[in-house]
């Protein structure tokens, strides 16, 4: 029975799109309202599925009953349901913000529907191609909704997204198309299997796994393919940015995470150790540079777009090096850096539209103004320092002991080193919020009425002050919780580590 | 060397699409001629697939009644590759829309002219 829902969990949102241009039709306020009902039901069903998959261990469906490795075969363990249901929840919890924030209409949450779907599809898949149509799938949908802006500048900040994004999912598809000439099959068990008895040194499977790695690090954006994300982020509307910096790459890094060790296996690195030891660099560039760059930044979107380029080299090092601490410490970033990210950016809209500051330096004397905004958004970017109990630290620690356990100090360094990097962009921003005398945009809302556009609202809606100190709360519980997370993966953990 | 050109230059094709495809996509500065270089470019891939699933006197994979028949032709990369194609055309429709929009926001399609209005807005 549960092994039937495992493919509901991608036809539900599917159905909810078509749903929501059948009430479009009916009434305008229709297509909201369906989506939202149609998210609960994901989320719910996600939270269901996936605490069976933990606790029973793995579902798997066939889908059409065409068995497995022939036909296409649909897997929730212990990662994928964490994922999937992190994709259920943030999009149910930012389309409360996109109801206020949305460019409206039936084709918004149209999109909306079709890239959760794609992401959850990209969560459950067990095979390859699959997997990519559900990457141009999500891919297609985060193109419309980032120019749903409906600005000159949001349309060329998609274009420039998708030339990339359909580049790099063309490289993976070349990738897989490697792998099949290789072994001839697509299911990612079976290609463990099989690309273990063609050989970890054939040039096939070596040139796939070139492909396939800079596929998914295009779509993951770290340093150097990440030029289409800060535009994408920066001029995609204030919900969008939220919705596709919380999920979109942190699904992509996912795949990745599932390619590494579901399709390759730890014994691929063994074999070829140079594979190990270049994704690593690449992240630590990754790490480094994008920190540099956020530091650089005076928009505070911006500066949130280049700070996920650092923060997503320390998901892909933890994943590279392999240890199983360094592996759960990925992990737990990456779900961590989904919630906390996805807050800053539902703060950084909710304070545009309070105020009009989207620079840095328009931020200051915020906290006085708006204490409750402002301090959650110093929980959630102190959070993703990583001070401690907060997810952030949790996470850089599991990577940083794995990193050590491993022996590879330099990286251990560098992992430490971000955490500063991470401070000394932040600590900027928080300073601003609460020690500098107010800047003119903040000073305008608290003379109040003096504001040259005039209808912007005193106060914060009460809906996304709940959704911003949500996020900082489960930050903090999370980064609590760790330990409960690591019981509970620990038999995914060792099938994906055998 | 001249029997693996003879026999297996459909590779080399691959190769000179990818090659052309990602060329004109970082050198021209026209979006629309971009786009056309990402189409290229897919389908130097499609072709890959397509020469992979060739077979010398291979059969359609229609088993008779009975079986026996063969050697049969893989027909997964021809799916596979159906399903790239219609990825393809909508990639290309919603990257031709946003063309528009750009146009009609701007009045340019060239790369160089929207740098130079954009540092001005």
């Amino acid at each position: 029975m549960t092994e039937t829902l495992v493919a509901s969990l991608v036809a539900i949102p599917l159905l909810g799109a078509l749903l929501v241009v059948a009430s479009g039709l009916v009434s305008e306020r229709g297509p909201p309202v369906v989506a939202a009902a149609v998210l609960a039901v994901q989320t719910a069903l996600a939270g269901w599925v996936g605490s069976r998959a933990i606790v029973d261990g793995s579902l798997s469906n066939e889908v059409g009953g065409f068995v497995a490795p022939y036909g296409i075969e649909l897997v929730v363990d212990g990662l994928s349901a964490v994922v999937v249901a992190l994709v259920a929840a943030v999009s149910l919890a930012v389309l409360a913000y996109a109801v206020r924030d949305d460019p409206g209409g039936t084709a918004f949450y149209t999109e909306y529907l079709l890239l959760v779907t794609g992401l959850s599809g990209m969560c459950v898949t067990a095979d390859v191609f699959n997997l990519y149509v559900f990457l141009e799938i999500s891919g297609l949908a985060t193109y419309a909704l980032v120019a749903s802006a409906g600005t000159g500048r949001s349309a060329v900040a998609a274009l420039k997204y998708l030339l990339f994004g359909t580049v790099a999912a063309s490289l993976y598809l070349l990738g897989v198309g490697y792998a099949l000439v290789a072994t001839g099959t697509l299911n990612m068990a079976h290609l463990a299997v099989e690309l273990a008895r063609v050989g970890y040194d054939s040039p096939l499977v070596l040139a796939s796994f070139g492909f396939i790695v800079v596929g998914l690090a295009t779509k993951t954006a770290l340093f150097p393919l990440h030029t289409w994300q800060p535009d994408a982020y920066d001029d995609s509307p204030d919900s969008v940015s939220a919705l596709i910096a919380a999920l979109v790459s942190t699904v992509a890094a996912y795949a990745l995470l599932r390619i590494l060790y579901t399709v390759y296996t730890p014994a691929f690195f063994e074999a070829v150790p140079v594979a190990r030891d270049a994704l690593v660099a690449f992240a630590c560039v990754s790490i480094v540079v994008g920190s540099v760059l956020a530091v650089a930044q005076s928009e505070v979107k911006r500066m949130l777009a280049y700070s996920s380029v650092s923060q997503y080299g320390l998901v892909v090092v933890g994943l590279a090096i392999g240890t199983r601490a360094a592996v759960f410490g990925a992990i737990v970033h990456l779900v961590g850096h989904a919630i906390m990210k996805g807050g800053l950016f539902v703060a950084a809209g909710t304070i545009d539209d309070l105020t009009g500051a989207t620079t840095v330096d328009e931020y200051a004397g915020l906290a006085d103004r708006f204490p409750v905004v402002g301090g959650a958004s110093a929980v959630l970017m102190l959070a993703m320092v990583g001070v401690p109990p907060a997810v952030g630290f949790a996470g850089k620690w599991y990577i940083a002991l794995g990193a050590v356990r491993a022996g590879t100090w330099p990286v251990a360094v560098v992992v430490f080193a971000s955490t500063l990097l991470t401070l000394a962009y932040f600590a900027i921003l928080v300073e601003r919020m609460f020690v500098a005398p107010a800047s003119a945009s903040v000073q305008a809302t608290t003379d109040g009425g003096t504001d040259a556009e005039g209808d912007r609202p005193s106060r914060p809606a009460p809906a996304l002050v709940a959704l911003i100190v949500g996020a900082a709360v489960v930050a903090l519980v999370l980064g609590v919780a760790v330990t409960d997370l690591q019981t509970a993966l620990e038999p995914t953990l060792d099938t994906l580590l055998s | 060397m001249i029997e693996l050109i003879a026999t297996k230059y459909t590779y080399l094709v691959v190769v000179a699409l990818l090659a052309i495809g990602a060329y004109v996509m970082i050198e021209s500065d026209n979006f629309v001629k971009k786009i056309i270089g990402l189409n290229v470019f897919q389908t130097g891939i499609f072709v890959f697939f397509i020469s992979a699933a060739f077979h010398t006197a291979g059969e359609s994979p229609v088993v008779q009644s009975g079986g026996g028949g063969g050697p049969f032709v893989s027909p997964l990369p021809h799916v596979l590759i159906l399903t790239a194609i219609v990825v393809g055309v909508s990639l290309t429709a919603v990257a031709l829309g946003l063309v528009v929009r750009i146009y009609e926001s701007y009045g340019t399609i060239n790369e160089d002219t929207l740098k130079e209005v954009l540092a001005n807005d």
